[in-house]
């Protein structure tokens, strides 16, 4: 980085030490936290709405700055253990907003996840991710759902108290529909194969919108409603009563805000568990195999690489994340519609992927943060903040309805200026360079050799 | 696909009747640019009617009655005439969108994704243009002579210089990047684009389901009757419009594609561009050249759509452009021919399948579109090529 070649700033030096850039960073969870507190309490400042977007979007990016700062991996994961399972939850009580949008965004990072490694990995461009996430919140919304669809008529619907057995089961019913799908299309070239997802992903809605006829499956257009929830362990609910009495928060309803921090925990396990398994995925013979068919398919192929079990197993493996993370989702939000499954989801996954960067991890936990806070925090209170200087302004130029559009701009600019993301994957990062730069002369070398 | 293929009039299909005509009138002027461009598109026309009404037949044999006291092979004997005239009346927009897709793959291999919403924008400067000439008080006297040429030139001409102004600021720069970004691109800017189109109507007309002022116009509204043998049709005037306007425009693409220095330079641009650059073409002019084309014959089909369906909105392209990008590699993509032999097939595909799946209560129409998208997908595993395409080798 070009920061990094400057030696005689004083500020970079200081933090080059493990300990002082541990300390500096547990300053900036404290302020931002007690800044977080501060801007809750007042509600009613006129720049309020101006103080939540960028209190909470400074807040919220702290994991990602813990992940990152030159401090022994035991410090980073004591700070990161501590920020996730102390300090968001406490925060999450004193304003559920925010354990809100925190669910939101470890559900669509666990979604951006999975298709980081169609996309980021493997190569291939899937433009109908959503579909997997569909089957995975129809699955759970079917069986429990109190809509009047067959599993209710016929009695087929299962106890919500059998959620983690579905959990593991919409794993395996997407990984199914992922190699069900792929398999006829996965000889197809880079852009024909987009195409094509986006038909699947198109076709899987208009399935769920369909099937309420002649045996009334997903009860059509008007979704499923009622979806059961898992029960609330009763340790969760002490523990949340425990933690408000102990720092004074006044709990408006103990019971959801509990049910909330049920879900907000499981969706952090869940994504836990998926980083886990795509970082074993990443550095095993799997992960190269992916990595050379998405470099060179040719190569792999003449290497000895099964370019279609390779890929299946990529389609496979990103499914089943999506369908894990549907099936929470269902539960969570207790109504699904074929609405919450279209186009501009499977897009708006990839351009988390891109934002933050193809095949990096990090990157692509960045990218959903980035991505889902602009979405659902940042609009929403620009626009607050817009309609207070300007009430005349039509509604029409109200920030909040340009969410597509500013998702295909970050789509275009990204592509033009910075292919390789936010924070690149190493080795994307070359090959873009190199591919750029055959044409252009040899820039001036400007890192510093050691 | 080896290079000579690109944008060559294939004359594969139709060369056992063209063998017949001497040599002399297979030169003229007049054979090369109307008589043969317009037999081509008759050939295919009765051919793929004929071939799918012998499918609907098998199907009413296999299944005689859907419904109870639905017999389907009277009622296809019924319909026939009409679904083969809708069928070609939104075939010839699919091809016009197809070839847009077709000319772009021809010149610079990828797949324009925009290329569905340069269509959208088409249709709704088709009601701009409609909407401006009805305040000035002129739809009245206008004939359909006048009408239609000045929405199809106005929509097509702000087109095809949108699709210009896009080539040059989002393609252009990523030329020679991996085949993925500029699809990325692609797909981003067909995002951008229906929300300056949303936000531009809802600030100047407060609305964004846009309906074309057609109420008014008698003799829009008048149909005109064919009678085939017993069967009495009313064929609707906007399809005649349709399928005369769509006539002309390909009519003169496939003119200036192979009967003018330009068009020479745009085929010798598809087939090598650092060739033609050494031959001194302006690859680049030729290359925007291409987009306006393709984007013109797209805007202008867009409007034509527009006067079909009476309402559009910012959003009306994303389907039509699916289907038109299944016609392209239904034909083959990067082949002109193939493009208009897929958009006909398609569109008279999709006119069937609306006629018969009706009576089929489990599915209905609302599966049509599954069927179109299925199509797709047979023909990418089955034949990627297409009908009319040569088989790709991969290039190592």
């Amino acid at each position: 980085m070009a920061a990094a070649s400057i030696p005689q700033n004083p500020v970079q030096d200081f933090l080059k030490k493990p300990i002082n850039v541990t300390l500096a960073m547990i300053a900036y969870v404290v302020v931002t936290t007690v800044a977080m507190v501060l801007i809750s309490n007042s509600r009613q400042a006129a720049l309020y709405p101006l103080f939540n977007m960028i209190g909470f979007t400074a807040f919220i990016l702290s994991p990602i700055l813990i992940i990152s700062i030159p401090a022994p991996n035991l410090w980073r994961g004591l700070l990161l253990v501590a920020f996730v399972f102390f300090v968001v939850p406490v925060i999450g009580l004193v304003n559920t907003a925010y354990l809100e949008l925190a669910i939101q965004i470890s559900l669509f990072a666990g979604m951006a996840l999975g298709l980081n490694i169609v996309v980021g990995f493997a190569g291939l461009l899937d433009l109908g991710y959503v579909a997997f996430f569909a089957s995975g919140a129809y699955l759970w919304g079917m069986f429990t759902s109190e809509a009047n669809t067959v599993f209710r008529q016929n009695g087929w619907t299962v106890d919500p108290a059998n959620f983690y057995a579905f959990l593991v089961l919409g794993i395996i019913v997407a990984a199914i529909i992922g190699i069900l799908l792929g398999s006829p299309v996965i000889r197809l070239k880079g852009d024909y194969l987009a195409i094509v997802t986006l038909g699947f992903g198109e076709l899987i809605r208009i399935l769920a919108r369909n099937l309420d006829q002649p045996v009334n499956l997903t009860n059509g257009s008007q979704g499923l409603h009622s979806i059961g929830r898992p029960p609330l362990p009763d340790f969760l609910q002490s523990l949340t009563d425990g933690v408000a009495d102990f720092f004074q928060i006044p709990l408006a309803a103990p019971g959801p805000i509990a049910r909330q921090l049920m879900f907000y925990f499981l969706a952090i396990g869940l994504i836990g568990l998926i980083i886990v398994v795509a970082r074993s995925l990443e550095e095993s013979p799997i992960g190269r195999a992916w990595t050379a068919i998405r470099e060179d398919e040719v190569a792999a192929r003449a290497m000895g690489v099964s370019l279609v079990r390779m890929k299946l197993l990529a389609f496979a493996t990103g499914a089943s994340f999506g369908g894990a993370v549907g099936v929470l989702y269902a539960a969570k939000q207790t109504f699904i519609d074929p609405t919450s499954f279209g186009l501009l989801q499977s897009i708006g996954i990839l351009v988390m992927v891109i934002v933050g960067g193809m095949g990096n991890i990090k990157g692509v936990l960045l990218g959903a943060m980035i991505i889902t806070l602009v979405d659902q925090h940042i609009l929403n209170n620009l626009s607050a903040l817009i309609r207070a200087a300007v009430p005349t302004l039509p509604s029409s130029l109200d920030p909040t309805k340009y969410q597509p559009f500013i998702f295909g701009l970050l789509l275009v600019l990204m592509m033009i200026f910075r292919p390789a993301g936010l924070l690149p994957a190493a080795r994307r990062r070359l090959e873009l360079l190199a591919e750029r730069e055959e044409k252009i002369e040899e820039e001036p070398k400007t890192k510093k050799v050691k | 696909m080896s290079a000579e293929a690109y944008l060559r009039p294939k004359r594969g299909l139709a060369s056992p009747l063209t063998g017949v005509i001497p040599e002399e009138v297979r030169q003229t002027w007049f054979y090369k640019f109307l008589l043969f461009p317009v037999g081509q598109m008759i050939i295919f026309i009765v051919g793929a009617s004929a071939v799918l009404t012998l499918l609907a037949y098998l199907v009413a044999l296999l299944v005689p009655e859907p419904r109870p006291g639905i017999v389907l092979a009277d009622q296809i004997s019924r319909q026939l005439p009409g679904m083969i005239i809708s069928g070609i009346t939104i075939g010839f927009v699919y091809s016009m969108v197809a070839l847009g897709y077709t000319l772009v793959y021809g010149v610079l291999k990828f797949i324009n994704f925009a290329h569905s919403e340069i269509f959208m924008v088409g249709a709704v400067t088709g009601y701009e243009i409609m909407l401006r000439i009805q305040e000035a008080g002129l739809l009245q006297q206008m004939s359909p002579f006048m009408l239609v040429p000045t929405l199809v030139i106005g929509s097509g001409l702000l087109a095809g210089l949108l699709a210009v102004l896009i080539e040059r600021v989002a393609y252009r720069p990523l030329r020679g990047a991996p085949r993925l970004v500029p699809l990325i691109t692609a797909i981003g800017l067909s995002f951008v684009l229906q929300d300056v189109v949303r936000a531009f109507f809802s600030l100047t007309r407060n609305a964004f389901n846009l309906t074309y002022p057609l109420n008014n116009l008698e003799w829009l509204r008048a149909p005109v009757r064919l009678t085939f043998g017993e069967a009495n049709v009313n064929v609707r005037v906007t399809s005649i419009l349709i399928v005369v306007s769509a006539v002309i425009m390909l009519v003169a693409l496939n003119y200036f594609v192979n009967g003018t220095k330009w068009g020479r330079a745009i085929r010798a641009t598809s087939q090598d561009q650092t060739m033609a650059g050494l031959l001194g073409i302006n690859v680049n002019l030729m290359i925007s050249l291409t987009f306006f084309l393709g984007g013109s014959l797209g805007g202008a089909s867009g409007a034509l759509y527009g006067l079909n369906i009476g309402t559009v909105t910012p959003y009306v392209g994303f389907i039509p452009g699916l289907k038109a990008f299944t016609a392209a590699v239904l034909g083959g993509i990067g082949n002109l021919t193939g493009a208009l032999l897929g958009g006909l097939t398609l569109g008279i595909i999709e006119s069937f399948l609306n006629g018969i799946l009706v009576y089929f209560p489990a599915l209905g129409t609302r599966y049509t579109d599954i069927f179109t998208f299925s199509i797709l997908i047979l023909i990418l595993i089955f034949r990627p090529s297409g009908l009319l395409g040569e088989k790709v080798d991969e290039k190592v």
